[in-house]
């Protein structure tokens, strides 16, 4: 099996999907010829040309929009947001239409385009290049948010996006883009959205977290099993609609909870997972829902000082995760 | 005998009877939609009246068998043509579970149905017309000869999406028609509080297309309008803006008072303008309707109408705990 980048995994889901459907399509800014900022689509416009490849004007509303008319005929668009911070102009299109089209039409019709944008902090991206942005969307009903963490997710998730009936937004993490890289089989294989994933097994604490920060807790829980502790990790993977099953066997299973974010704290997807938590395991836990976040300013600022601040990173996972231990 | 003007569009004296019925139809339910709102009986109308003609007209220059049309919420005449019928819009006006639009989930005057290519829509304004420009792309990716038609009000045509939807189509050179129904007022600000240029159909020479206005209240002069469009965008070359200008002669909905903002005279001036008695009066002039067929024509329309508003007020609402379905595709 091939050890390929996070990036790789999501041209190769993209390529294996267009090869095998004529109705993917790939549309945004800068995916045709430059093959996107990022290179995250690269190849595909000389593999699939111009028409199934497409350069759109710099409009993130059309980007959104457009993929949704084309998406109620019948095709399966797969649109780029440049950053996930631009999608804001997009929102509309995504919550009041994407999002509601089947329920609204009482499932006359249907919308099953994939939205992707790379999200994200740790690259001197400063505010808008930084973003994480699913809270945003995160109480939608009709929409499903996919956050993957690992290549091999990356893949087997961005195709059962695209095969999905209904709108998929796919939030890749740009700094994992090329920091992460993993096995990823050649063969086509899709992974359940709505279901999180147990990443490490372990005994003491639970830490659940989605994205960059996987790894994070994965390298921490190496550092406090030499120390005779023993972390179980769960990676949401989808994180709306959430899996709760996943979350209240994840949490009870230990009764001590790290819940890690990169997003601002409050309001956060972890807002969510720590209600679940509560409402349904008072009794397994051991210690207080513990969450570590970003700080609740509007983003994270430029200057390395400041973004180091806000940014979650392994050392600031690892102390919470001893310190939850040692409640 | 008034000069012949449709044999010229290729419109024989049953097509333009049948688009005066059909716009009479859509006078007549919305007609009696304001009844039963103010008989307490539907909670809820925003009115197709006056801009029948347009929407009758425009719809007829289209093919039925394949465009698809993104309607907005007063397009009664849009709808009628391309398929939906008295008692779908009753459905739809009293909730009940048969609308076809949305069983009762949406306010009136959100149309949809997939089976005529009325594609569903929402109450935030414009949204639809990247939805057009995304049908023709796709049309145009699959090889198929379709247009896509898409309207909205002079008030939306300040929107982005109506800008970010025209520059795409204009770039790719996609058959869409954007039709602008400009009647005069985005409920209650006037045409001048919302352009600053002479006309919508100026915006179009800014998205490489052509630009066109016509009278609303003309079918025949919408109707070559469209079916010009049409013609243009099957050819390969491209979207066109059309302008079509009337006068909405009711409040913005039933739960506006127009006498607000604007003045009687002139609503009264506006309805010798109506497009219900001046088209009427070219078919009678043209010797193709007399008080007898005219008579006729209401009387069925009036006896589609009353059969569709008893059906629909009969007809079961959903079960309450039918809310929670259709959120995402059933496994």
């Amino acid at each position: 099996m091939a050890v390929i980048s996070y990036i790789d995994a999501v041209t190769m889901a993209i390529r294996e999907e267009m090869e095998r459907d004529s109705k993917v399509f790939v549309l945004g800014e800068d995916v045709g010829r430059k093959g996107g900022v990022f290179k995250a689509t690269q190849g595909l416009y000389e593999q699939f040309g111009e028409q199934r490849v497409i350069d759109t004007p710099l409009a993130e509303s059309a980007i959104a929009g457009v993929g949704i008319g084309a998406a109620l005929y019948g095709m399966r668009p797969i649109a780029e947001m440049q950053f996930a911070d631009f999608i804001m102009p997009a929102v509309n299109q995504i919550i009041s239409e994407a999002a509601r089209i089947r329920y609204r039409s009482n499932n006359d019709w249907n919308c099953p385009i994939v939205i992707r944008a790379p999200y994200g902090g740790g690259v001197h991206g400063a505010l808008y290049h930084s973003q994480s942005v699913e809270a945003v969307f995160a109480n939608q009903p009709g929409l499903k948010i996919v956050m993957p963490s690992t290549p091999y997710d990356v893949k087997g998730l961005l195709k059962a996006a695209i095969r999905d009936d209904d709108p998929v937004l796919f939030f890749e993490h740009k700094r994992a883009y090329r920091l992460i890289k993993g096995e990823v089989p050649n063969d086509d294989y899709v992974l359940p959205i709505g279901k999180a994933d147990v990443k490490r097994k372990g005994e003491d604490i639970t830490v659940i977290t989605y994205g960059l920060c996987v790894h994070f807790a994965l390298q921490a829980a190496e550092k406090l099993a030499a120390d005779g502790i023993s972390a179980h990790i769960l990676d949401l993977r989808t994180v709306y609609p959430l899996d709760k099953e996943a979350i209240i066997e994840a949490a009870a299973k230990t009764g001590k909870v790290l819940l890690i974010t990169e997003d601002n704290k409050e309001g956060s997807i972890m807002s969510e997972v720590s209600a679940i938590i509560a409402e349904h395991c008072l009794f397994e836990l051991d210690a207080p829902i513990q969450r570590l976040a970003g700080p609740d300013i509007p983003a994270m600022p430029y200057a390395p000082t400041m973004e180091k601040f806000f940014m979650v990173n392994p050392e600031k996972v690892e102390q919470a995760m001893r310190e939850l231990a040692e409640f | 005998m008034a000069e012949n003007r449709h044999s010229a569009l290729g419109l024989n004296d049953e097509q333009i009877l049948e688009m005066y019925k059909t716009m009479l139809l859509a006078r007549r339910i919305d007609e009696r939609m304001w009844l039963l709102n103010r008989s307490g009986k539907i909670p809820f109308v925003i009115s197709c009246q006056g801009q029948e003609a347009a929407q009758v007209g425009a719809s007829f220059a289209l093919n039925r068998e394949q465009d698809y049309v993104l309607p907005y919420y007063r397009d009664v005449g849009v709808v009628l043509t391309f398929g939906m019928t008295a008692k779908d819009l009753m459905l739809s006006a009293f909730a009940k579970s048969e609308d076809p639009s949305s069983g009762g989930r949406q306010m009136p005057g959100h149309f949809g149905q997939k089976k005529n290519r009325i594609v569903t829509g929402s109450s935030p304004v414009t949204t639809q017309v990247p939805h057009a420009v995304g049908i023709a792309l796709a049309g145009k990716m699959e090889g198929k000869d379709l247009v896509t038609f898409v309207t909205f009000g002079e008030g939306s045509s300040n929107q982005g999406d109506f800008h970010e939807g025209a520059n795409f189509a204009g770039v790719h050179k996609l058959p869409v028609i954007f039709m602008c129904e400009n009647n005069k007022y985005a409920i209650s600000v006037p045409i001048e509080k919302q352009l600053s240029c002479e006309r919508v159909s100026d915006r179009a020479i800014g998205y490489g297309m052509p630009g066109v206005t016509v009278d609303g209240n003309d079918p025949l002069e919408v109707y070559k309008a469209v079916k010009e469009a049409a013609d243009r965008g099957r050819r390969g070359e491209g979207p066109t803006l059309i302008e079509t200008v009337s006068y909405r002669l009711t409040p913005h909905s039933s739960d506006d008072d127009d006498r607000s903002y604007r003045a009687p005279d002139e609503v009264a001036e506006a309805k010798t303008k109506d497009p219900i008695i001046t088209f009427g009066a070219y078919l009678k002039e043209a010797g193709i309707m007399d008080d007898k067929l005219e008579k006729e024509i209401n009387d069925e329309v009036m006896n589609i109408v009353n059969e569709a508003t008893e059906y629909a007020e009969n007809a079961p609402y959903a079960p309450p705990e039918y809310a929670m379905k259709h959120v995402y595709a059933e496994q």
